[in-house]
């Protein structure tokens, strides 16, 4: 999994039945700093987060394992909200 | 999920026997932006996108989770199309206007 910032959110009317019901963001894939890495994303929200939050996020064909009843087409689904990211202060060399 | 904007719809005649009835299109990725990108996709259509439409496409295993595309030979689907997007609290892309 990986962390991401939600900046901003997509509204499809026309999209999959496994996708109805379900909020899409734009999310920016970003490191423990906050750096954006990448391109932005369109992320299916799982955990009902909100535009701001740092959450993190599951890629590839594991993303389809959304919810429990059924398999969604997804490749990027965002299965945490973070509260908190505590960072050990490693000793530099 | 990646944005995306249909440029083109692909005209094939001889291809995989699976893939016979399926609309493919040529989607070139975007960001939140819309601005154009050097980034093509060739996708196969599950929600009948056309041309100039922004969409949503799918990429890898996942694109195979739409129904009627399980057993078909894809990496990319496009699942959505888009009618707007909301951008660090700015309306940035409204279907039409």
């Amino acid at each position: 999994m990986k962390l991401g910032r939600i900046t901003g959110k997509v509204w499809a009317t026309v999209k999959d039945k496994k996708l109805d019901g379900v909020t899409l963001y734009v999310m920016q894939p970003v490191d423990e700093q906050d750096t954006p890495l990448g391109p932005e994303l369109v992320a299916v929200d799982t955990i009902g987060s909100r535009e701001g939050d740092l959450v993190f996020w599951v890629g590839g064909a594991e993303a389809t394992f959304a919810f429990p009843q059924r398999q969604i087409p997804s490749d990027v689904t965002i299965v945490g909200l973070v509260d908190r990211l505590d960072l050990q202060q490693l000793p530099s060399s | 999920m990646e944005l995306g904007r249909v440029e083109g719809t692909i005209v094939s005649t001889a291809k995989t026997v699976r893939l016979k009835g399926f609309k493919l299109l040529l989607v070139n990725l975007i960001g939140p932006d819309t601005k154009p990108s050097a980034n093509h996709v060739v996708a196969v259509d599950a929600v009948g996108a056309g041309e100039g439409e922004v969409v949503i496409v799918v990429r890898g295993s996942s694109a195979r989770q739409v129904d009627d595309l399980t057993s078909i030979p894809t990496d990319t689907s496009i699942v959505a199309i888009v009618d707007s997007i909301e951008y660090k609290g700015k309306t940035v892309f409204q279907k039409h206007g």
